[in-house]
């Protein structure tokens, strides 16, 4: 792969804190090497505490490796002279929509990261409009963001990053404290940035959704322990049960189809392609 | 000791711009030990509810009986309110904030009254009640827990007051599998232990599934449907009007029925549909196995 497709590369990339009380360091991630390609929809899954939101916030320099390199799109995410530049490449999506909402007005909020990027008021108004209508959101842009639904406030806090034209998205649980319909609307937008082209990096603990990503990363222990598509990665369930996670529901349904002699094909693991080779039997 | 919720209406912002009806006209029951799950999309007036039993908010009209008593009344005391009726927020470990896991879960009981012994002897008991080992973690610092074990604290800190109704609001919420089934597994265990009237406000249609004995239904601030689990969950289509989801298995038998597959729609489990899908595929099965 040649540096030009890579967005994101992370070499060797090993991150520490200390506990206060003990002074005992904890090895968070543990030697991570990583190319992203620009474009591409990949999902991270792992336990809590297995390093995935540590490396998401290594990734735009919120945290800063103990050793090891980071580039976004070339720039390295040390150099203080670049910063800017990391973080207008790769914008964040946090779980909580209240924590990252800065004004009283859609709009304004909309209009806060390309504010400090300085870029001139006419440019603003078409990118905070654009980005507005991207997320679905146009409508509600003179609103106060605290009367919106948490699906609605998650996705102005995603127009806020689409605004600064970023090249990649980093998504943190964005659907954790969603109900159903906004869980719904947030995957739909993150689906049709990618198809725009943006490179989508989405950490999450539904595994219905990491079937929908093109690259499934588990982490595990601060290391990767398994990197693959959506179907080479569900065909290793018993693995993926033996670190404590999931499978989606249409994989687990498969196995007990093919324990009781339906060969439903290994390739299968989302609903859509399930129903439609159940229904073809039928 | 059950709960009465008869004609309750709550009004935000009174006379103001943003005057909103959060709850209308509210009636139902729950009767003693039961199990009742709560679901609505955002803004359907869950949350409001619940603040209500518990005092936080007090209806611009009808009557909450816990028990005999109308908490709605002029002359109940909060505290006396807030004693029977333990509420857990989102994400409760974001308010631990003593400097050991015992004082911490001893700050309620101590708040009560209670003697030095009993507050000791509940904090002990809590804290066995949600999976944990007090000698391991009753002098360190809860900051320093895992966000599962964390979360667990805080909910021991609700149950040691010996609340005669536990509602809890997204138990479940950000946490990885394995820690979100612990706390189903814990939740499970505490009612069964207790015997107290749970609710349980989630998203997780699973979990409410495998845990309600009733299920209740609101949608713009009223009860739109109360039943068990298996008849709400047989209403798919209007529950996806309400904007809210079946449990998975449901919803994909769902889906096979909406292409035509002749499918049992009142699956709840992934058990269930599986044993479904098997019946209507005997025949090819034995065409397979031959």
């Amino acid at each position: 792969m040649n540096l030009m497709e890579t967005i994101i590369r992370i070499e060797n990339l090993i991150f520490e804190y200390k506990r206060e009380e003990e002074q005992e360091v904890v090895r968070a991630i543990d030697n991570v090497s990583l190319e992203i390609p620009r474009g591409s929809f990949t999902a991270i899954i792992g336990r809590n505490g297995s390093g995935k939101s540590t490396l998401a916030k290594n990734l735009n320099a919120l945290l800063l490796p103990t050793s090891g390199e980071i580039w976004i799109d070339g720039y390295n995410t040390r150099d203080p002279e670049s910063l800017w530049q990391v973080r207008q490449r790769a914008g964040m999506v946090f779980q909580n929509p209240d924590n990252q909402l800065v004004s009283s007005i859609v709009e304004d909020d909309v209009a806060f990261g390309p504010e400090n990027l300085a870029i001139p008021p006419d440019e603003i108004r078409i990118r905070v409009d654009e980005s507005l209508k991207a997320v679905g959101m146009y409508e509600e842009r003179k609103k106060a963001p605290h009367l919106l639904s948490g699906g609605q406030k998650q996705r102005i806090a995603i127009a806020g990053v689409v605004a600064m034209k970023p090249q990649c998205i980093i998504l943190d649980e964005p659907t954790a404290m969603l109900d159903p319909r906004g869980r719904d609307e947030v995957m739909a937008i993150m689906k049709k940035l990618h198809q725009e082209g943006i490179t989508i990096l989405l950490i999450t603990h539904f595994m219905e959704e990491a079937a929908q990503a093109e690259r499934v990363i588990i982490m595990d222990q601060g290391r990767i322990c398994m990197d693959g598509t959506p179907e080479e990665i569900f065909a290793r369930s018993r693995e993926i049960r033996e670190l404590s996670l999931d499978v989606p529901l249409p994989v687990e349904l498969a196995e007990g189809l093919r324990e009781n002699g339906i060969p439903v094909p290994r390739s299968i693991i989302t609903t859509e392609e399930m129903v439609d080779y159940l229904c073809q039997l039928k | 000791m059950s709960i009465e919720v008869k004609n309750i209406t709550h009004i935000y912002s009174e006379g103001m711009p943003y005057e909103s009806v959060a709850l209308q006209e509210v009636s139902f029951s729950v009767a003693d030990g039961e199990f009742v799950g709560i679901i609505g999309h955002t803004g359907s007036g869950k949350s409001t509810l619940v603040q209500h039993l518990n005092g936080l908010l007090k209806p611009k009209s009808g009557a909450i009986f816990i028990g005999d008593v109308d908490i709605t009344g002029e002359k109940v005391l909060m505290r006396d309110i807030r004693r029977r009726i333990g509420l857990v927020f989102q994400y409760p470990e974001y308010q631990l904030f003593e400097e050991t896991v015992h004082k911490d879960v001893a700050f309620g009981p101590i708040n009560l009254g209670l003697s030095e012994e009993e507050t000791d002897h509940r904090v002990r008991e809590a804290i066995g009640l949600v999976g944990l080992d007090y000698q391991e973690l009753a002098e360190r610092s809860p900051f320093e827990l895992s966000g599962g074990q964390k979360r667990r604290i805080a909910i021991a800190g609700v149950i040691a007051m010996k609340p005669e109704v536990l509602i809890l609001d997204e138990p479940t919420a950000g946490l990885d599998p394995r820690a979100h089934k612990e706390i189903l597994d814990m939740i499970r265990s505490i009612h069964s232990t207790e015997k107290n009237i749970t609710l349980l406000i989630s998203h997780n249609m699973n979990d409410i599934a495998a845990l309600s004995d009733k299920v209740l239904v609101m949608e713009r601030g009223q009860v739109a449907m109360m039943g068990t689990p298996r008849e709400v969950f047989s209403k798919g289509a209007e529950l996806k009007k309400m904007g809210l989801a079946l449990p998975p298995a449901a919803e994909f038998m769902d889906r096979m029925k909406e292409k035509g597959f002749p499918a049992e729609t009142s699956v709840l489990t992934k058990e269930e549909a599986l044993e479904a899908l098997l019946f209507q595929l005997k025949d090819n099965r034995e065409q397979v196995v031959q």
